[in-house]
């Protein structure tokens, strides 16, 4: 089954939090830039934007070259528009901020101009135009997600034949089935792998690579190509396939219906569409992180009453504050210092509850951050007919252990500057090298990954010394 | 409508007004424009506070095109600047004049200008006595409308020649037993000579600046100059804000000419009551406004009135004429100035946002002074190459950021006249 496609229900449902500027208020707003030198917004920008240049474009109706400033540097600047983080990045280090005053609406500006191009399908770049001479040389990526797609944009002008492998029915990775859908839709994101395809680069969807010797997966109806396969057939390989499941905690109880992990639970609404969804009244989320509050604020916006608990302190949660004020404003209640200790269900088998306990503070650790300990006879149930784990997510080094000299660290992929692996014809980027960030940091891998296979192509690098990146 | 005019609008004795004979409650006038078009509007004016105003030209029967106007506008400010090509008033006389004797009668404190452009001496002299017969406080002659009119021998076709201004202003002289104003262009290069020429000629006082020859723009899509007429255009007439600084300066140019000695009636891009006292310190004593009423309407004039009578209580003093010409002692030559005072650029780090604009700006346009540190955003001045230019604090976008501070050298004042490197100084005896 494919994506829905979006409809009315879902607008209604998942209002975008970044709704488009008309021509007029984009105009307005950057008037306002100040057009500062060595911009601090460029330098707090993972893929360096010339944000002050395409914001002087966009004030002169030069939105086509607005839009090209954007893409020359990240060409995935439109799903970044609305994904990003900005407050704590390029609209985080305005100057505007140090005046008190509102710092210039740079996530929106940017998708002023990259919707138009995207409508309007303006084409920027062509294959080989980053080369004198192309290389007959072909490249396999494995996944379609930010940090593929932008490797194998950034392949094709280079003049190497890329060719992505995605298992998911649609590329796009998280923007297609991982963010929110009230910041970036299904068919957002997949216009935008359209507009990106036309350069000339094959997707083969709905196919996964796996190892020759990994075991069967029945519930999986798509293609599957081997990894040794793919080895013998292309002169280098990229790996961006992002995380796996949720992690479990191994609570008891973990098996009545009505658990998901969150980024399962996500998933299945970007797939599924929201009125497709069912939710229970009463859902427990369990974590703190980002993604605890996509799944909060999704499950509240499907009616759902929502109850978020952390185990540790508010100052601790890592979720950014303008989500964390999301939440709060969809009714999520917020509870700190309180871990499960078990999941409890009914005898039909359903979860009807989670039993925590409290925590108080405990010495700092090495690092200076307080321990966490549980106080004895402090335990004490919450109900709820749906439990959403929220705990972070599993790496796939199952899938690695089967590419030689892959170098992992954390299950995260080591990688040097040119994100090259410690095999050198391995190169990967995103999640699975920085274990998970934001798109617009897969996007910077995947383009600067391009530029180190390209390098390795010619022979001009070999094995380097694997840092961290 | 029929309410009386209420008192909030009632300005105090510190701005009543008598410009060369004319009596107003307040020296803020409408300009001859559209918003003075019609009796309907200016009785609304001056019910909403105006002192007085200055009649849409009279003139010969004209037909106006359409479209008229156009505008340039700055970032997100709409109608920095305005030009138009509407021509005088495209009403019949007599309409006029019934209107203007109606608000007259309605309004018999507030001024009510005649303003004029005939062509000959017998029809000037016919409507200046038409005028009079229905009470007109004073008289107004157009000798600057730079678009259409000139073409017909009028307007700045007029204000440009200075000896037919003297005659035409002579004419009007001739019968009028009320106060006659010339309006000059600012299409010349010496506004002095203008300014001589209507005083020559009789004029009790001139007002100035008329519209300056204007191309706002043209249609990128369709090559049209603006305003399009059917796919044709021409010069317009330039007003707003933009103007302001060329009007500023032609009013002190006047002002400043020992010989010039009758009032002058400041125009040209005032909006707020801080753009009309700049024009009273540089000479003007009454003020007129178009522009800033066709974008915002009637209302502005009450913040000019409560703005000008609290900033004269600031100053302490009882009536605005007393900053009439007060920054026309300190508007002089280039060389009175002193080549022996320094100032130096400033940044207070502490308000300083760091947005390096100062530093592109002396960098690339100015004198390589700015430098940038390698562990901060705020720049550091390089005081032995600063020139004192200011252009840094003109672009600083935070108040008070960049200042320019004195620097005290222990010399005594020296002016090009006397400065070593003038080959043409006076030799000391
Ligand atoms: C719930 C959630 C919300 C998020 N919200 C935001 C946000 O608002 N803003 C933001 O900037 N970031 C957000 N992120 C993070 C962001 O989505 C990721 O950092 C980004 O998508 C990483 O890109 P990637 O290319 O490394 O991996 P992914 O986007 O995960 O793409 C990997 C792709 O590889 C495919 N794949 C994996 N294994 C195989 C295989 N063996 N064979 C073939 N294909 C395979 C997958 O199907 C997937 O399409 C969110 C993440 C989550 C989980
Ligand atoms: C549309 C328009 C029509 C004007 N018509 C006349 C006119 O008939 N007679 C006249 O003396 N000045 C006329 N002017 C000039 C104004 O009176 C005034 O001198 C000029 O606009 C500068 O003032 P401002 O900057 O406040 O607009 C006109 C100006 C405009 C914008
Ligand atoms: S005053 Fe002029 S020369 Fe001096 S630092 Fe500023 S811009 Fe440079």
């Amino acid at each position: 089954m494919s994506v829905v496609p979006e409809t009315t229900q879902t607008e209604v449902i998942f209002p975008k939090i970044k709704p488009p500027l008309h021509q007029n208020q984009a105009v307005i707003e950057a008037s306002r830039c100040l057009f500062c030198h060595d911009a601090p917004c460029i330098q707090a920008c993972p893929t360096s934007i010339d944000i002050p240049m395409f914001i002087r474009q966009i004030m002169t109706h030069n939105t086509a070259g607005a839009a090209k400033t954007i893409f020359t540097q990240n060409i995935m600047g439109r799903a970044c528009a609305y994904v990003c983080p900005t407050e704590v990045l390029c609209e985080g280090a305005c100057v505007y901020n140090d005046l008190n005053e509102k710092p210039i609406d740079i996530g929106r500006l940017q998708g002023f101009a990259t919707d138009a191009a995207i409508a309007n399908n303006w084409q920027f770049f062509e294959a080989n135009d980053q080369t004198e001479t192309p290389l007959n040389k072909k490249v396999a990526i494995i996944g379609g997600g930010p940090s593929g797609l932008a490797c194998a944009h950034e392949l094709t002008r280079l003049g190497v034949k890329a060719v992505v492998f995605e298992a998911s029915e649609h590329a796009g990775g998280l923007n297609t089935y991982g963010v929110a859908p009230y910041k970036y839709g299904n068919n957002d994101s997949i216009a935008e792998v359209a507009y990106l395809q036309q350069i000339g680069f094959e997707i083969q969807t709905h196919t996964r690579v796996i190892s020759q010797d990994s075991p069967q997966d029945k519930s999986f109806s798509g293609k599957t190509i081997s990894i040794e396969a793919l080895d013998a057939e292309y002169d280098a390989i990229f790996i961006g396939a992002g995380l796996g499941k949720s992690k479990r905690l191994g609570l008891p109880g973990e098996h009545f219906q009505n658990i998901h992990g969150a980024a399962e639970f996500i998933y299945t609404v970007r797939k599924l569409g929201p009125a497709n969804v069912s939710i229970g009244q009463k859902v427990l989320v369990i974590g703190a992180g980002n993604t605890a509050i996509d799944a909060s604020v999704q499950s509240a916006k499907l009616g759902a009453e929502v109850m978020l608990v952390y185990r540790r302190t508010q100052q601790d949660q890592s979720a950014y504050y303008f989500e964390v004020e999301l939440a709060r404003l969809n009714g999520v209640q917020f509870k700190y210092q309180a871990s499960p200790v078990e999941v409890l269900g009914t005898s039909e088998g359903l979860v009807s509850g989670v039993r925590f306990v409290k925590n108080q503070l405990g010495a700092p650790d090495s690092l200076g951050k307080q321990s966490m300990e549980p106080v004895a006879g402090s335990e004490f149930d919450l109900p709820c007919d749906t439990v959403i784990f929220a705990t972070g997510q599993e790496k796939l080094v199952e899938f690695y252990r089967n590419i030689a000299h892959l170098e992992l660290e954390n299950g995260k992929i080591k990688v040097n500057d040119c994100y090259q692996t410690h095999n050198p014809k391995y190169f990967a980027g995103g999640d699975c090298v920085n274990g998970g960030k934001e798109v617009v940091n897969a996007v910077a891998h995947g383009r600067d990954a391009a530029r180190g296979i390209a390098q390795y192509l010619k022979s001009s690098i070999s094995a380097r010394t694997v840092s961290h990146v | 409508m029929s309410k009386s005019v209420s008192s909030k609008n009632q300005a105090s004795q510190s701005l009543q007004t008598n410009f060369a004979g004319i009596e107003a409650p307040n020296p803020f006038w409408l300009a001859s424009a559209p918003p003075t078009n019609t009796g309907y509007q200016v009785a609304n004016a001056f019910r909403a506070g105006w002192g007085g105003a200055v009649w849409k030209t009279l003139g010969r029967p004209i037909v106006n095109v359409s479209s008229r106007y156009s505008a340039v506008s700055y970032k997100n400010n709409r109608m920095m600047g305005l030009n138009n090509i509407e021509l005088i008033t495209d009403r019949p006389l007599d309409v006029n004049l019934a209107e203007m004797k109606a608000v007259k009668a309605e309004f018999p404190h507030h001024a009510l200008i005649a303003s004029l452009m005939f062509e000959t001496e017998a029809e000037w002299h016919d409507c200046i006595r038409r005028c009079e017969d229905i009470g007109v406080d004073g008289f107004e002659l157009n000798f600057g409308c730079p678009h259409g009119m000139c073409e017909r021998g009028m307007g700045s076709a007029v204000g440009q020649n200075p000896d037919v201004a003297e005659k035409i202003t002579g004419w009007a002289k001739a019968v009028a037993t009320k106060p006659v104003i010339v309006k000059l262009t600012p299409n010349i290069t010496d506004i002095r000579v203008a300014g001589l020429a209507a005083q020559r000629g009789g004029a009790d006082a001139v007002s100035l600046i008329n519209t300056i020859n204007s191309v706002t723009g043209i249609n990128l899509d369709t090559w049209e100059p603006n305003p399009s007429v059917n796919g044709y255009s021409t010069h317009g007439g330039y007003c707003g804000p933009a103007v302001k600084p060329i009007a500023l300066n032609m009013v002190a140019e006047l002002a400043k000419d020992p010989a010039f000695k009758i009032p002058i009636s400041g125009i040209g891009g005032i909006e707020t009551w801080q753009d009309a006292a700049e024009f009273f310190l540089m000479g003007a004593s009454s003020v007129q406004v178009c522009t800033a009423v066709m974008h915002y309407g009637f209302r502005i004039v009450e913040e000019m009135i409560s703005g000008l009578e609290s900033y004269l209580d600031q100053h302490q003093l009882s009536h605005y004429s007393a900053l009439t010409g007060q920054a026309v002692q300190r508007f002089t030559q280039w060389q009175n100035l002193d080549l022996n005072h320094k100032v130096i650029a400033h940044i207070n780090p502490e308000t300083c946002i760091g947005c390096q604009v100062c530093y592109s700006a002396c960098e690339d346009g100015a004198h390589q002074s700015i430098a940038l540190l390698a562990n901060s955003r705020v720049p550091q001045i390089k005081e032995e190459s600063c020139v004192g230019c200011n252009l840094c604090s003109l672009v600083c976008p935070v108040d008070d950021c960049i200042t320019m501070v004195p620097i005290e050298r222990g010399l005594e004042k020296v002016t090009w006249l006397d400065h070593p490197a003038n080959p043409h100084r006076k030799v000391m005896v």
